[in-house]
C-alpha cells in the first residue's frame, strides 16, 4: 500500500488512477445517498469525514500495552504508540497522547511492529499445483535478470489475508530461478487489504550460486561463477546511463511521478549497439547495471560454507556490489568472515538436517552463532512453505529462544529473536528506515497480540498497515464458522454465511 | 481398534495351518522326505531389543498420562524397560532407583507419528535416496516401506532429540492408489531396519485418494486419470483380493500373489489401512468402500477437510491424522482451517497430529499447541492433558500398539519424555527421552546424542542440531 500524502499522485498510470478514484468516490456517494435515504445521520457524518480526509490521516494512540519496538531493545510495560498519517510518531514509555487522537486500549496486551518475512514468495501463488496461479517461475521465458515480480503480486491472494491475520505485515518476495542463475528482481510488499501491495519494486536481484545455481548454470558451480562474472561484466559494458532499479533510486524523467513503484526504465532504452558475443539479452544486462553499480541489492542463495566465502569474495572483483546472503545454513562455520565483510544474512531459523550436501553442518544454532559473531541476521522462509505460511515466523523465532535453555546450543534472547522477524530482515534489505520497528518515522505497521507474540497460543487482536486498520477475516475463518457444527441444520451449509 | 499383537497371533495361526497342509516333512511311513522350505510366518521379523536401562524415578513433575489424565507434582517410576508406577507424591520410589528432579518440568508419553517417510526419503535428499514411491503402477500393495528404510537417516535422531518421538510409522508415498505396506518403528538408532521394527506391531497399508494418483498416471494417459478412475481401480483391486482369498482357501497350493496377499491381510484385519485423503467428500466415499469390501480404515491422513465430516468419522471410528496449519499447496488442501484438529476432537472423533515431514516431526507438540489454542478461541474447551491424546494415545490406537505404548500406564513400555518446561510452550525442549526405559537422549549429556554413520566425519558431527 502506498500511504502517500494527498498531494502526491497515487499511481503511475494517471488514467487508471482517475478511474479508480472516481469509482471510489462514486461508491461513497452511493453509500451517502443510501444513508441519507435511511436518515442515518451518524453514518452520513462518518462518510463525509472519510471523503474529507484520507483514512491514514487520523492520529491513533495505543496505550497501556507491553510495547516492543522491534529493534532488539527490551519490551516496555505500559508504553504508548502514537501513529499519524500512516507513520509512527512515537513509541515508548511516557509518550504523550495527542489531543484528538483515537484511543486504543491495549492494557494487558502486547504491541509490536508487524512481522517482516525476510524471504518469501507470498502474493505470487494462490495454489502451488495450479500452475495458472503460480507466478514464481518462468521456465519458458527468454528473460532472467530482467524479470520483475512486482506486476504479478496479487494483493487478494488468500495467503495475504491469512498471514496478515497472524500479524505479518511486510514481506520480502523473491522469484524462483528457472533457466538461469538469475531469478530476477524481487520486491518488498505489504499485506494490506487493498490493491496497492508494493512497498518497493525491484528492491533486489536474486541469484542462485549453490547447488541450484550449479543446476541452472548447466551443471557445475564452475559454470555458475563464470556466468555470474560474465553477466556482471556485460552489464558493466553497457555504456549508456540507466535509470531506475534498486527501488530507492528516483527516476530521472520529470514526467513520471516520484513513486517507489515506478516502471522499469531499463526496459525502455534500447539505445547503443552491443558487441555480438554477448550471452545476456539487452534487458537482462540492463537489469544488472544497478547491481554492478551498487544501487540494487544482490541477494545470493548459498548454503555451503565454501560457497558463502566465494560469494563474499565477489566484492574483490566487483567492489560496489551490495550483497545479502540468503540461506547460509553453514554460515556459523564462517561467521567471522561474514561479519568482517559486513554482509547481512537472511537465514532459515530451524534448518538442522543435512537435506543436501551443501547443508551438512546445518544446526538450529546457526542464527544464534552468527549473531554471536555480530553478523546481521534476519529470519526468512527459504524454500520452506514460503508462499503460504510465513506466519510461522513467530514460532520459529520462539524456537531460537528455546535454544538458550539447551546446553551446547546458541539461541537468541527474546529481544533479538523478535528483532530477527522485524527490524532484522528490514535492515538486511535496506529498509530499516521504513519498516520493521516502531521507531519514529517508520511506517505504522502495528500489531496488538493477546500475549507473548512468539508463544504458540498467542493470537493477533488487531493489525494496522500504514496506519490503516486491517480486517482479520479470511477464507479460513469463514470456513471455520460455517462448519462449527459439521451436520447440516435446516438448510445445507451453502446457506450459512 | 484391534488390539496390538493380533498380527503376530494371526500369523502364527496361519503357520499352523500351513504346517497342516504342507509342512509335514515325514511320510506316513515315517521316512524322512527331502526338506521343503517353509517360509517364516513373519519375514523380515523384528529383532528389536530394548537397550540397557536402570530403574529410574522422575519426581515432582507435571504428568500428562497421554489418555487425558494430568497429575501435578507427579512421580513416574520406570524399571525393567516398563512403566512401574505413575502417581502423585505418595508414589513409592524403589530403593536404588536413579532419582531425577522433575520440579518445573513435564512428563509425557513419547510422541508417536503415524505418518513419516524417514528412512524412505532420508537426508540428504539425493536421487539415490528417493525410495518412497514405487511409481510404476497405481496398484503396488506388494511393496513394503520397510524395505526402503535407511536406518542411517539423520532425521531419526532429530525426531528423537528435538521432537521427543519414540515410535513412528514409515509409510510409502502417495503416488499410488495402493502404495504398499507401512512399518511401525521404534525410534532407536540401528544397523538394520529389523532392529527398529516395533515387535508385534501390525503393518499398515498405504492408500491414496485424490490428486496424486490421478495426476501421476493420468499424465501417462493411463488409469486413473480422474477421481472416478481412482475409485474404480480401487474397487476392482479389492474385488480381486476377495476372489484371490476365496481361491487360496479352496486351493491352498495355487499361485501366491504377493500384492493380493497384502490386501487379504487387510481384509482379515491384520494390516491397518492408512488412507491419504484430503477432501471430505472423498473420505465419505472411502468409508463406503470400506463397508463394501469389508475392511476398516484406521486413519485418514492429511485429512485437511476432516472438520467438514467429523461426525461421519466419529460414527465410523476412523481416526484423522492432521497438520495444524498446512494448507493451499494444491486444490485438495485449499479448504484448510486452523481449527481442524480441535473440531474433529470436539465431534467425538479420533484426532491425531502427524508430520509427513522430517522437520515437522521435530515439533509435533508445537503443532498440537497451535491447534489447541485456535480451538479454544472458537470456544472448544480442551485441557492440555486431553490434547496430548492427539500426540500419543490416539496415534498408538491408529497403529494398533496402544496396549504397548502411547500412555503412561503401569506395565506399558517406558517410552517417556521429560520436557524442560510446558511442552505446549515454544520455549520448551525435550530434556531426556527414554525408549523402553533406556535413556537415549539427554540434553545435558553429549554422549547421549546419536550421530548417524552419515554424519560421522562430516562438518558439524556431534553438534547440537
Amino acid at each position: 500500500m502506498t500511504a502517500q500524502p494527498a498531494s502526491v499522485p497515487v499511481r503511475a498510470e494517471p488514467v487508471e488512477a482517475r478511474s479508480l478514484l472516481s469509482g471510489l468516490i462514486e461508491r461513497m456517494r452511493k453509500a451517502l445517498r443510501q444513508a441519507q435515504g435511511e436518515r442515518k445521520k451518524g453514518m452520513v457524518a462518518a462518510l463525509l469525514l472519510l471523503l474529507a480526509a484520507p483514512a491514514a490521516a487520523q492520529t491513533i494512540a495505543i496505550t497501556g500495552g507491553r510495547v516492543v519496538i522491534g529493534d532488539g531493545t527490551a519490551p516496555i510495560d505500559g508504553g504508548t504508540v502514537v501513529i499519524r498519517d500512516g507513520r509512527v510518531v512515537a513509541a515508548g514509555p511516557g509518550v504523550a497522547v495527542p489531543a484528538g487522537a483515537t484511543l486504543v486500549d491495549a492494557s494487558g496486551k502486547w504491541v509490536t511492529p508487524g512481522i517482516v518475512a525476510g524471504f518469501s514468495r507470498i502474493g505470487l501463488i494462490e495454489v502451488d499445483a495450479v500452475s495458472a496461479t503460480n507466478d514464481t517461475q518462468a521456465q519458458a521465458s527468454p528473460f532472467s535478470a530482467a524479470l520483475d515480480i512486482a506486476p504479478a503480486i496479487n494483493p487478494q491472494a488468500s495467503a495475504i489475508a491469512i498471514n496478515r491475520a497472524a500479524g505479518v505485515t511486510r514481506a520480502v518476495v523473491a522469484p524462483v530461478a528457472a533457466r538461469s542463475i538469475f531469478a530476477g528482481q524481487g520486491a518488498i510488499i505489504d499485506l494490506g487489504g487493498d490493491m496497492e501491495p508494493i512497498t518497493r519494486a525491484r528492491a533486489f536481484q536474486f541469484i542462485e550460486l549453490g547447488e541450484a545455481g550449479s543446476r541452472h548454470a548447466g551443471g557445475s558451480r564452475v559454470s555458475a561463477h563464470a556466468l555470474l562474472r560474465n553477466a556482471l561484466r556485460e552489464a558493466g559494458q553497457l555504456r549508456f546511463p540507466i535509470s531506475g532499479g534498486g527501488g530507492s533510486e528516483r527516476p530521472t524523467r520529470p514526467d513520471i511521478p516520484q513513486l517507489e513503484d515506478t516502471p522499469d526504465f531499463r526496459m525502455f532504452e534500447p539505445r547503443n549497439p552491443r558487441p555480438e558475443d554477448v550471452l545476456l539479452t539487452r534487458f537482462d544486462a540492463a537489469a544488472l547495471v544497478p547491481v554492478v553499480q551498487g544501487r540494487q541489492l544482490l541477494l545470493v542463495h548459498v548454503e555451503r560454507a565454501s560457497d558463502i566465502l566465494q560469494t563474499l569474495a565477489l566484492k574483490r572483483e566487483f567492489p560496489r556490489l551490495r550483497l545479502v546472503l540468503v540461506g547460509a545454513s553453514e554460515g556459523w562455520r564462517v561467521a567471522d568472515r561474514i561479519a568482517a565483510a559486513g554482509v547481512p544474512v537472511i537465514a532459515n531459523a530451524l534448518t538442522d538436517l543435512p537435506g543436501s550436501f551443501e547443508q551438512l553442518a546445518a544446526t538450529q544454532s546457526n542464527i544464534g552463532r552468527m549473531r554471536a559473531a555480530e553478523v546481521d541476521v534476519g529470519i526468512g522462509m527459504i524454500n520452506d512453505d514460503e508462499a503460504r505460511n510465513i506466519r510461522v515466523s513467530t514460532q520459529y523465532a520462539g524456537n531460537l529462544v528455546a535454544l538458550t535453555r539447551v546446553p551446547g546450543h546458541t539461541g537468541l534472547d527474546w529481544n533479538e529473536a523478535f528483532a530477527a522477524i522485524s527490524s532484522g530482515p528490514a535492515e538486511a534489505i535496506g529498509m530499516g528506515g521504513e519498516i520493521g520497528s516502531l521507531r519514529p518515522g517508520r511506517r505504522a505497521d502495528v500489531v496488538i497480540w493477546d500475549g507473548d507474540p512468539l508463544e504458540l497460543a498467542t493470537a493477533v487482536e488487531a493489525v494496522w498497515i500504514d496506519g490503516v486498520r486491517q480486517s482479520l477475516e479470511n477464507r479460513q475463518t469463514r470456513l471455520r464458522e460455517r462448519y462449527r457444527v459439521p451436520r447440516e441444520g435446516a438448510l445445507p451449509h451453502a446457506y450459512d454465511r | 481398534m484391534k488390539p496390538a499383537l493380533t498380527a503376530a497371533a494371526a500369523a502364527a495361526a496361519l503357520l499352523a495351518a500351513c504346517a497342516d497342509q504342507s509342512g509335514d516333512v515325514r511320510s506316513a511311513s515315517g521316512e524322512p522326505r527331502p526338506a521343503r522350505h517353509v517360509p517364516p510366518e513373519d519375514p523380515y521379523p523384528s529383532t528389536y531389543r530394548p537397550y540397557a536401562s536402570v530403574p529410574t524415578a522422575i519426581i515432582g513433575a507435571t504428568i500428562f498420562d497421554g489418555e487425558g489424565g494430568r497429575i501435578d507434582n507427579g512421580t513416574i517410576v520406570m524399571a525393567g524397560g516398563r512403566i512401574e508406577a505413575v502417581g502423585g507424591p505418595e508414589t513409592l520410589v524403589p530403593e536404588g532407583a536413579v532419582r531425577i528432579d522433575g520440579a518445573g518440568r513435564w512428563i509425557t508419553p513419547g510422541i508417536i507419528d503415524t505418518h513419516s517417510h524417514l528412512g524412505d526419503y532420508p537426508s540428504p535428499g539425493a536421487e539415490a535416496h528417493s525410495d518412497g514411491n514405487e511409481v510404476t503402477s497405481p496398484v503396488r500393495p506388494e511393496v513394503w516401506a520397510e524395505h526402503s528404510v535407511w536406518p542411517q537417516d539423520p532425521g531419526f535422531s532429530r525426531a528423537l532429540a528435538n521432537g521427543g518421538v519414540t515410535t513412528l510409522q514409515v509409510l510409502p508415498g502417495s503416488a499410488n492408489l495402493f502404495g504398499g505396506r507401512g512399518v511401525t518403528l521404534r525410534n532407536v538408532p540401528a544397523r538394520t531396519m529389523q532392529q527398529m521394527r516395533f515387535p508385534g506391531a501390525p503393518r499398515g497399508l498405504k492408500m491414496a485418494c485424490g490428486e496424486n494418483p490421478k495426476r501421476v498416471y493420468g499424465g501417462r494417459n493411463q488409469m486413473p486419470q480422474t477421481r472416478m478412475g481412482n475409485v474404480a481401480l480401487m474397487r476392482q483391486t479389492w474385488q480381486r483380493a476377495i476372489e484371490y482369498r476365496d481361491r487360496r482357501a479352496r486351493e491352498p497350493n495355487s499361485a501366491r500373489d504377493l500384492a493380493l496377499d497384502t490386501l487379504v491381510e487387510v481384509l482379515d484385519g491384520d494390516i491397518l489401512v492408512h488412507n491419504h485423503c484430503y477432501r471430505a467428500d472423498e473420505m465419505a466415499i472411502m468409508l463406503d468402500m470400506a463397508r463394501e469390501f469389508g475392511f476398516r480404515i484406521a486413519s485418514f491422513h492429511h485429512a485437511v477437510e476432516a472438520y467438514k465430516i467429523a461426525d461421519l468419522l466419529r460414527d465410523d471410528g476412523a481416526c484423522a491424522s492432521m497438520w495444524a496449519d498446512w494448507w493451499g499447496f494444491k486444490m485438495e488442501a485449499y479448504d484448510a482451517v486452523n481449527e481442524n484438529i480441535p473440531l474433529v476432537h470436539n465431534a467425538g472423533a479420533c484426532a491425531i497430529v502427524h508430520s509427513d515431514d522430517a522437520n515437522g516431526i521435530q515439533r509435533l507438540n508445537q503443532e498440537a499447541a497451535k491447534a489447541l489454542a485456535d480451538g479454544r478461541r472458537m470456544g472448544i474447551d480442551i485441557s492440555d492433558a486431553v490434547a496430548w491424546r492427539w500426540l500419543s494415545y490416539n496415534p498408538a490406537r491408529a497403529l494398533g500398539v496402544a496396549e504397548e505404548t502411547g500412555s503412561l500406564r503401569a506395565g506399558k513400555r517406558a517410552d517417556v519424555v521429560l520436557w524442560n518446561g510446558d511442552p505446549f510452550s515454544v520455549y520448551t525442549r525435550p530434556q531426556q527421552v527414554w525408549i523402553d526405559g533406556a535413556l537415549l537422549y539427554d540434553m545435558n549429556d553429549p554422549t547421549r546424542r546419536p550421530v548417524s554413520d552419515f554424519e560421522l566425519g562430516q562438518p558439524g558431527e556431534g553438534d547440537v542440531k
